[in-house]
C-alpha cells in the first residue's frame, strides 16, 4: 500500500533535529499590513485562506514550522487597474527555482504568459506570514494555494467580462491574458476588466483548479525566472546591496567557541579615521568606511576571553552515545516506533548482524555566506539578508532590539543558497547593532571562516543497528537506535514484523541544526548499508532482497527504475554496482552507483550514478532534474569526504582549502529518471534526492572490495580502499 | 604604496581612491558597484570572484588592486555588448545551468577564459580547467554542457 497524503491537511511536525528552531520560541503576530494592501490601489485582490490544521500546534508545543498563522492568510494576488498581475508569497528563492514553478502555477490558472506574472517573495512588509521555506513544503502547499488564488481571480475576470459584454459566463474563454467571447470575437485584456474596480475575494481550500492533465504551462519545463539577471551579474544578492553612506561591519570573534569576553581594549581601534566601535556586553563590533579598514581596526582590539575546555573530534562519538542532552521543547517522540518483539524476532533469525555507523558533522557551506545590510530610519529597522525564514529572522531582530515586530522589515532577495543553514541569521542582528550605533546603514558579510565556525552544522551521530534475517531472505527483526543525528526517516518502509526505532537526544559539543534532508541521510546510510549486508549474509541479490521485504509500490517503482537505468544484473568487467533507496518528505528516491576499483592502487572511481525519483505530479521537469542532480552531487561530499574537524573549541578546517566539497572533478556521469505521477499531489523535491547516494556508493564499494565502510564520510583520506 | 586612483574596467577608465592593499574584488564591488563578481572564500579557492585581467582569469579576492593599475580588467558586466549577451551567457540560460546563481558569474568568467584558449573542449577538458570553481548547488554537469554549447556557437562565427 502506497503512502498517499493530502498535502494541504498534513500536520507539520517539527523534527527534533531542527535544533535551531528551538533555540528561541517564535509566536504569531497580528495581521498588520492593511496599509500596504490599501496602497495597492484598485483592481482585484484575492486572499487565499489557509486550512487551520497547519496553523494550530498541538497543545503545549512551540511552533516554528510552515503554516499560515492564526490569521489564516496564505497568499495574496493582485491584478491592478492596468491588468498587471502580482502575486505575494512568504516563500524564499534559494536556488530551488520555486520562483519559477510558483510563477508557472499562477500563469497556468490565469492563462497568462509566464513573463507577465510578477512575484514578490519574502518581504515581510508586503507578503503574508510564512513559517519558513523548509521541509520541502513549497510544492505541496504553496503551489496549490497560488493555483487557487489565481483560479479565483480568473473566475472574477470572467464574471466582469460577462457583465461588461452582457453574455453568459460559459461563453467566455480565458487565454493568453485575455477574456474572449467565442460568439462575437470580442475580447478584453485584464486591464480593461479591472479598470475602475476595487474588489476583494477570499478563497479557501475548496476553490477549483485546473487538473494536471489539462496543464499547458505548469508541468512543463520553463526557463528560470530572473535567469538573465543572474548571468549578467545584475541580480543583487543581500551581500550586493549598497546604500548611500553605508559602512562595512566586522565582529570580534573569540579564539575558541563558547568563550566569554572578559575585557576589551578598543581605544586604538576607535582612534582610526571613520571607525565606529560598539562594545555591548559580550559583543564587540566595528563599522568602517571600507571592509579593509574594518578588518584592520579589528586587529587593533586587545581582548581577553574566558574559554573552557571542550572535546575534540576523537571523543565525539563516545560523547554522543553517553551524554544526555535536554530535549528541545516540542520534541515528542518522533522517531520512536515499536512493533512486535525484536527479541523474539532475533530468535527466529538464521543470521544476525549488529553494527554501528558513525556520522560526522558537516557544514552547509552555501557559496554566499551569511550577509546582511541593516538600516534604521525613524525607529524602523530594515534588513536585507539571505534566509529561509524571513519572518523568523524578523522575530529574532525584534527580540534582540526589544521592539515590536511591525517596526522590523526583513527583505530576502533571491539568495545564494541555504540548504537549511540560513534559518537563523546572526549576521542580521550584528549588522543591525552596528547600524544603530553608527546612525548609518551597515553591511556585514561573514567570512568563509566565520561561516564554517559559527553557523550550525548538520548533527553528527552514532547509529546502532541490530537485525536478524532468515535464510529465505525475510527480515525477522530490526532495531535501530540513533544518537543525536535525528529521527527523520528513522523508520523505513520495509515490512518487518518485529522492529524498533528510537532517537536519543545527546548533549552535542557543536552547534547543530537543520541540513538538507535532516537525519534522513544518516538513517538511510545506516539502513541501506545494513540491508545490503543482510542480503549478502543470505546470498541474495541486494535488489531482490529489498523487494522481498517491501510492499510499498512507490518505493518499489523507484528501486526498479534506478536498477534498470544502471543496467542492474548485467556484468561489466571490473565494474561493481550498488543500490539504495528510500522515502522522506513524502517523495521516493533510489540511487544506483557504478564504480571501478583499481586493485593495485586501491583507487575508487565512481563512474556513474543513476537516480530514480518520484514526487507525485511534476511541476517543472527540467528544474526538478536540476534539483535531483544537484542534491546527488551535494550528497557526494557528505558520503565521501566532508567532515568538520574540531579540537577544544576550534574548527580546524574552516576554509575551502581544508574542507573538501564536491567539485567538477568529483562528478561522475549522472543519469536521472523522473517518474511522473499526475494522479498524486505534488510533493517537494529539495531534500529527498540526497539520501540514497552514500549507501549506494558504499554498497558498490563493498561489492568491489569486500570492505564495508560504516562511517560518513566513507573515504576521508582520499578515494582509496 | 600610493593610493590607486584609476582602473581600466570593461574598456572604460574608472576613477577610484583605493588603498593599494585592498583586494581587486572589494574595489570592484564596493567602490565601483560592479557586484557581479562575488565573495565566496577570500582565499582564491572557490572561483566566485573570477574576473579577467588582461584576458586571463584571476581570482580577484587574492589580487591586490595595487597590482592592477596598468591592466585591462573585464568583469561579467562587460560581456554584454549592445544588449546582446555573450554566447556563454546565452548558453547558461538555454541549458538552465543555474540554481541559486551565486557561482554563475565566476563560472562564466572562467568559462570565457577557457573558450579563449580552446574552441572545442571535451567534457574532461572543461572539468579540469574549471575545477577551481565551486558550485555548491551541484549544477556542474549543466555548466559543462553550457560551456561546450557556447564553444560550438562561437565556432560558427559567434563572438
Amino acid at each position: 500500500m502506497s503512502h498517499v497524503h493530502e498535502s494541504d491537511s498534513l500536520a507539520f511536525e517539527i523534527e527534533p533535529e531542527r535544533y535551531e528552531l528551538f533555540e528561541a520560541p517564535r509566536y504569531q503576530f497580528d495581521f498588520d499590513r492593511r496599509e500596504f494592501l490599501q496602497a495597492l490601489g484598485g483592481g482585484l485582490l484575492v486572499f487565499l485562506l489557509v486550512d487551520d490544521a497547519m496553523a494550530q500546534p498541538p497543545q503545549g508545543r512551540r511552533r516554528g514550522g510552515a503554516g499560515g498563522g492564526p490569521q489564516d492568510i496564505g497568499a495574496w494576488l493582485h491584478i491592478s487597474e492596468k491588468g498587471d498581475v502580482t502575486v505575494y508569497t512568504g516563500k524564499t528563492e534559494v536556488g530551488q527555482n520555486i520562483r519559477t514553478s510558483l510563477s508557472q502555477a499562477v500563469a497556468e490558472e490565469l492563462r497568462l504568459p509566464l513573463s507577465l506574472v510578477h512575484m514578490v517573495m519574502a518581504d515581510t512588509d508586503r507578503v503574508p506570514y510564512d513559517g519558513g521555506t523548509v521541509g520541502s513544503q513549497t510544492s505541496p502547499s504553496m503551489a496549490p494555494r497560488l493555483r487557487r488564488a489565481a483560479a479565483a481571480a480568473r473566475a472574477m475576470l470572467v464574471e466582469l467580462a460577462a457583465e461588461k459584454a452582457g453574455v453568459e459566463r460559459n461563453s467566455l474563454t480565458v487565454a493568453d491574458g485575455k477574456v474572449s467571447h467565442r460568439g462575437s470575437g470580442r475580447s478584453y485584456t485584464f486591464g480593461e476588466l479591472t479598470q475602475g474596480k476595487k474588489m476583494t475575494k477570499a478563497v479557501g481550500a475548496d476553490a477549483a483548479v485546473t487538473p494536471a492533465a489539462d496543464w499547458k504551462v505548469l508541468g512543463a519545463s520553463a526557463s528560470k525566472v530572473e535567469g538573465r539577471a543572474m548571468v549578467t551579474g545584475q541580480h543583487k544578492y543581500a551581500s550586493d546591496i549598497q546604500l548611500p553612506g553605508m559602512l562595512f561591519g566586522k565582529v570580534l570573534r573569540p579564539e575558541r567557541l563558547n568563550a566569554t569576553l572578559a575585557s576589551a581594549d578598543v581605544k586604538e581601534a576607535k582612534a582610526q579615521p571613520g571607525v565606529i566601535v560598539v562594545h555591548d556586553g559580550g559583543f564587540v563590533g566595528i563599522a568602517a568606511p571600507t571592509e579593509h579598514a574594518a578588518e584592520q581596526a579589528l586587529t587593533l582590539i586587545r581582548a581577553e576571553w574566558n574559554a573552557s575546555p571542550q572535546i575534540s573530534e576523537k571523543e565525539l562519538f563516545a560523547a554522543l552515545k553517553t551524554s544526555r542532552g535536554a530535549a528541545p521543547a516540542g520534541f515528542g517522540g518522533r522517531g520512536n516506533s515499536s512493533q512486535g518483539s525484536v527479541t523474539e524476532g532475533l530468535k527466529k533469525a538464521d543470521h544476525k548482524l549488529n553494527a554501528t555507523y558513525t556520522i560526522a558533522y558537516i557544514a552547509h557551506a552555501p557559496l554566499e555566506p551569511r550577509a546582511a545590510v541593516a538600516q534604521w530610519h525613524d525607529g524602523k529597522l530594515t534588513v536585507w539578508t539571505g534566509t529561509q525564514r524571513p519572518f523568523g529572522v524578523r522575530g529574532d531582530l525584534a527580540r534582540a532590539f526589544q521592539m515590536p515586530e511591525n517596526r522590523v522589515r526583513v527583505i530576502v532577495p533571491d539568495t545564494g543558497s541555504g540548504y537549511g543553514g540560513k534559518h537563523t541569521n546572526e549576521a542580521a542582528i550584528e549588522a543591525a547593532r552596528l547600524a544603530k550605533a553608527a546612525g548609518k546603514p551597515v553591511k556585514l558579510v561573514w567570512t568563509r571562516e566565520e561561516e564554517f565556525t559559527y553557523a550550525y552544522f548538520r548533527p553528527a551521530g552514532v547509529i546502532d543497528v541490530n537485525a536478524g534475517v532468515r535464510n529465505d531472505g525475510i527480515i525477522t527483526a530490526w532495531d535501530l537506535q540513533n544518537y543525536n543525528s535525528g529521527g527523520s526517516a528513522i523508520r523505513g518502509l520495509y515490512e518487518i514484523a518485529n522492529q524498533q526505532t528510537q532517537f536519543h537526544q545527546s548533549r552535542a559539543p557543536l552547534r547543530q541544526g537543520s541540513y538538507r534532508a535532516l537525519a534522513a541521510t544518516a538513517n538511510h546510510f545506516a539502513r541501506e548499508s545494513h540491508m545490503d549486508d543482510l542480503a549478502h549474509a543470505v546470498g541474495m541479490d541486494p535488489l531482490e532482497f529489498r523487494l522481498k521485504n517491501l510492499k510499498d509500490a512507490r518505493l518499489r517503482a523507484v528501486l526498479e527504475a534506478a536498477a534498470k537505468q544502471i543496467g542492474w544484473g548485467k556484468s561489466k568487467n571490473g565494474h561493481s554496482f550498488g543500490i539504495a533507496g528510500g522515502f522522506e518528505k513524502r517523495s521516493y528516491v533510489a540511487t544506483c552507483a557504478e564504480i571501478v576499483h583499481e586493485r593495485d592502487s586501491g583507487q575508487v572511481r565512481i563512474v556513474r550514478l543513476a537516480t530514480a525519483f518520484e514526487c507525485g505530479t511534476i511541476l517543472n521537469p527540467d528544474h526538478l532534474k536540476n534539483q535531483v542532480e544537484g542534491a546527488v552531487v551535494m550528497g557526494l561530499g557528505g558520503a565521501l569526504f566532508e567532515a568538520i574537524r574540531f579540537s577544544n573549541g576550534q574548527i580546524t578546517n574552516a576554509r575551502f582549502s581544508r574542507y573538501r566539497v564536491p567539485r567538477f572533478s568529483d562528478v561522475p556521469e549522472l543519469e536521472t529518471v523522473l517518474l511522473n505521477r499526475p494522479d498524486l499531489p505534488s510533493e517537494g523535491a529539495g531534500e529527498t534526492p540526497i539520501v540514497a547516494v552514500a549507501p549506494a556508493i558504499g554498497n558498490a564499494i563493498f561489492k568491489a572490495t569486500g570492505a564495508r565502510l560504516r562511517s560518513l564520510p566513507m573515504l576521508p583520506n582520499g578515494l582509496k580502499v | 604604496m600610493t593610493t590607486v586612483t584609476e582602473l581600466a574596467v570593461n574598456g572604460t577608465r574608472r576613477q577610484v581612491a583605493a588603498d593599494p592593499a585592498r583586494s581587486l574584488l572589494s574595489v570592484l564591488r564596493d567602490d565601483l558597484d560592479l557586484t557581479g563578481c562575488k565573495y565566496g572564500c577570500g582565499e582564491g579557492r572557490c572561483g566566485a570572484c573570477t574576473v579577467l585581467v588582461d584576458g586571463k582569469a584571476v581570482r580577484s579576492c587574492t589580487t591586490l588592486v595595487g597590482a592592477c593599475t596598468s591592466k585591462q580588467i573585464t568583469t561579467i558586466e562587460g560581456l554584454e555588448r549592445d544588449g546582446k549577451l555573450h554566447p556563454l551567457q546565452e548558453a547558461f540560460l538555454n541549458v538552465g545551468a543555474m540554481q541559486c546563481g551565486y557561482c554563475t558569474t565566476g563560472m562564466i568568467m572562467s568559462g570565457v577564459a577557457l573558450l579563449a584558449k580552446s574552441n572545442a573542449p571535451t567534457v574532461a577538458d572543461v572539468a579540469q580547467s574549471m575545477d577551481g570553481n565551486i558550485c555548491r548547488c551541484g549544477t556542474y554537469t549543466r555548466i559543462i554542457q553550457a560551456i561546450r554549447q557556447a564553444a560550438d556557437a562561437m565556432k560558427g562565427g559567434g563572438k
